[in-house]
């Protein structure tokens, strides 16, 4: 038995050039582009040699003012919550997810008014990551305390942990969300220091810009671990606080004027 | 003392087949308040951020601290040699696993992500005191099998004794574990103390304790077994112990409190000004859940009769319906102490002010399934399998009683 002489596909060799070619040019820009950009912080792993912290000058907080809040919920998509039907104002008020919210205080004894931003405070020893059963809660290297979506079984023990009552907890569908802040009904979350921004190389947070377009400068953020940075000269030169100090988790926000 | 004959539960096929369909009704009631809250999320219920475990809670750990409890008859029996109480030892390591079954499944379910239930056996943190009770839970069931299995297989009978002492150990530690869950919360004042461990293990006795009597009163009665005034009475008299143990122990951990100004104000929310937690508190679990009970137990008529004896049992549950809601919701709704020294006069989040927290139906349905799905296990248990003695009269409970008699 002879076999069927073999022919060769010339259609098919002409396609394959073609969809090399096609494919080269596709692909082409974005290696060339990778490489370009070849110190992005994306492309390597995230490292302990800095930490992120902020710096929140009280004293130049203004009252009534919640630029970093609202900045805060369109970066991170808080704005595109959307409140089930049914649900009264008031609870979706305490159900939705905040990651920053504003403060008023007054001393009891002299009676002196402070305003302040208060969000996770990125503790260098997070209680609500020593109490998640699963690792979900997590500090990364350059001290971003964040919930890994992929493992978070939506338990709410870090929130009961959380000595800030800084987590919130999803507690409705989600339909939209923006890709730099994934989001899931059953889940916790919470401030992770526009950690997108960290990845693409930027050097602030969306509180920080919203605070310095309102001309107030109330909040620095910055690398806590590098003695020239602006946070780093800033700690230095004025004093500053931590909240719950008795605790000794040396949160990396701290606070001046309180 | 007389060899101890156990028998299936014989109660008439139409009551047994009733109460397993009003059961098995109120388990289905709670499977589709899971399946509502599944699909919908958690915004269905009363539970929000600032109080972020709510009635499921209430549940899961009362059944399963009750769970530990129940064990406490089998062991006096096996560690602590006291042949009094053998009879019942099967009764108690069966109830032990299904209170604890039915208050695993109210946790799971009330998870925001019960769909991940895997994540949680596949990774571990072990500094989570968390990570630990999925071991201690589990490890438990595994044990008190095991030991209902040397009590029940003649081969297995010498082991009794090792495995209810290895059992006995677990449940201790298994109470320290779900007491330290809130024990070792820095966070929240009304936690943050190692006095919550010893406090969880004397309400799981207590509660454990109040179940199982009203369990085996109930059995003996439809089944119309003999049950002794013997056993109850001693039964009776060791739930007024371990209610006495729970208040010494509340009154140490509110005194510990006390003695530091800062935690002025939370002592004065739980007892003074704290609403319907301190309804809750001196209603609930003082008055309905401890003094009550006592009077009746030390009541000289009262205190015999069965009809108020089962009653008092019934309250001391009360009582820990109250001590959880008192506990697990008082002490998140009770706000942090963010900025000691200064009052919050404005916040985006409750910062300050005493949460509000009102239970919805879907999870109150879930925690009732929790309780179902319990008896459920039990009511098949001793139906199916030899787990009730066939008298439980003086005689046949008291050596003492049956020597006297023999002579």
């Amino acid at each position: 038995m002879s076999k069927p002489k073999e022919t060769i596909n010339r259609g098919r060799r002409a396609f394959m050039g073609v969809a090399a070619g096609v494919t080269g040019v596709a692909v082409a820009p974005g290696v060339l582009l990778h490489t370009v950009v070849g110190a992005a912080p994306r492309s390597e792993p995230v490292t302990s040699a800095v930490r992120w912290g902020l710096l929140i000058d009280t004293a130049r907080c203004a009252d009534g003012c919640t630029a970093c809040v609202t900045a805060c919920n369109e970066e991170n998509g808080l704005d595109l919550q959307v409140k089930p039907a049914g649900l009264s104002d008031e609870k979706w008020a305490q159900q939705r997810a905040v990651w920053i919210r504003k403060a008023k205080l007054q001393d009891n004894q002299t009676g002196r008014v402070t305003n302040l931003p208060l969000m996770c405070q990125h503790c260098e020893r997070p209680p609500c990551v020593d109490v998640c059963p699963t690792g979900a809660s997590f500090k990364r290297a350059d001290g971003i305390v964040m919930v890994d979506r992929h493992t978070c079984i939506g338990c709410r023990y870090c929130m009961m942990a959380c000595p800030y009552k800084a987590r919130s907890f999803i507690h409705e569908k989600v339909d939209t969300q923006l890709t730099r802040a994934p989001r899931g009904k059953g889940c916790v979350e919470s401030c992770n220091l526009c950690v997108h921004r960290r990845d693409q190389g930027e050097a602030s947070t969306a509180c920080v810009d919203a605070c310095a377009r309102e001309g107030s400068n109330a909040i620095v953020f910055g690398d806590l671990k590098d003695p020239n940075s602006q946070i780093s000269q800033k700690l230095v030169s004025i004093a500053s606080r931590q909240i719950r100090e008795d605790l000794a988790l040396n949160t990396g926000v701290r606070y001046a004027n309180i | 003392m007389k060899r101890i004959v156990y028998r299936e539960w014989q109660l008439a096929p139409q009551r047994y087949w009733a109460l397993l369909a009003i059961l098995a009704a109120v388990a289905g009631l709670g499977g589709l308040a899971f399946a509502y809250l599944e699909h919908e999320g958690h915004w269905v219920t009363g539970m929000t951020n600032h109080v972020v475990w709510g009635a499921p809670h209430i549940f899961a750990v009362l059944l399963i601290i009750a769970a530990s409890g129940a064990l406490n008859v089998a062991s006096i029996a096996s560690v602590f040699g006291k042949t009094f109480y053998k009879p019942l030892a099967r009764l108690s390591g069966l109830l032990a696993v299904a209170l604890l079954a039915g208050g695993l499944m109210v946790l799971v379910l009330d998870l925001g992500r019960p769909d991940r239930l895997v994540v949680a056996m596949t990774y571990y943190n072990f500094r989570s005191i968390f990570a630990w009770n999925i071991f201690l839970y589990t490890g438990f069931m595994v044990i008190v099998i095991a030991y209902l299995w040397t009590m029940a297989e003649r081969k297995g009978n010498e082991y009794t004794k090792p495995v209810g002492f290895v059992a006995f150990v677990w449940r201790l530690l298994l109470t320290t574990g779900t007491g330290s869950i809130f024990g070792f919360l820095v966070a929240r004042q009304a936690y943050d103390t190692a006095v919550l461990a010893p406090l969880f293990i004397a309400m799981s006795f207590a509660y454990g304790l109040a179940i199982f009597l009203l369990v085996v009163m109930f059995a003996y009665v439809q089944d119309q077994r003999p049950l002794g005034n013997v056993l109850l009475y001693r039964l009776r008299n060791l739930l007024a112990v371990f209610i006495g143990a729970v208040l010494l122990l509340l009154l140490a951990y509110f005194l510990t409190k006390l003695y530091g100004a800062r935690n002025y104000d939370l002592v004065s929310f739980y007892l003074l000004s704290g609403g319907t937690y301190t309804v809750a508190f001196w209603l609930g679990w003082i008055l309905i859940g401890s003094l009550a009970p006592l009077g009746i137990f030390a009541h000289p008529i009262l205190g015999k009769d069965r009809t108020w004896l089962a009653v008092a049992a019934g309250m001391v549950v009360v009582g820990g319906f109250s001590a959880m809601y008192v506990l697990i919701i008082g002490g998140q709704a009770f706000p942090m102490p963010l900025f000691p020294g200064q009052t919050v006069i404005e916040s985006g989040f409750l910062d300050g002010q005493v949460a509000p927290y009102a239970p919805s139906i879907p999870e109150i349905l879930l925690g009732l399934g929790g309780v179902a799905v319990a008896l459920l296990i039990t009511a098949v248990g001793i139906r199916v399998l030899q787990f009730l003695p066939e008298s439980l009269d003086d005689r046949s409970v008291d050596p003492h009683l049956a020597a006297a008699e023999a002579t």
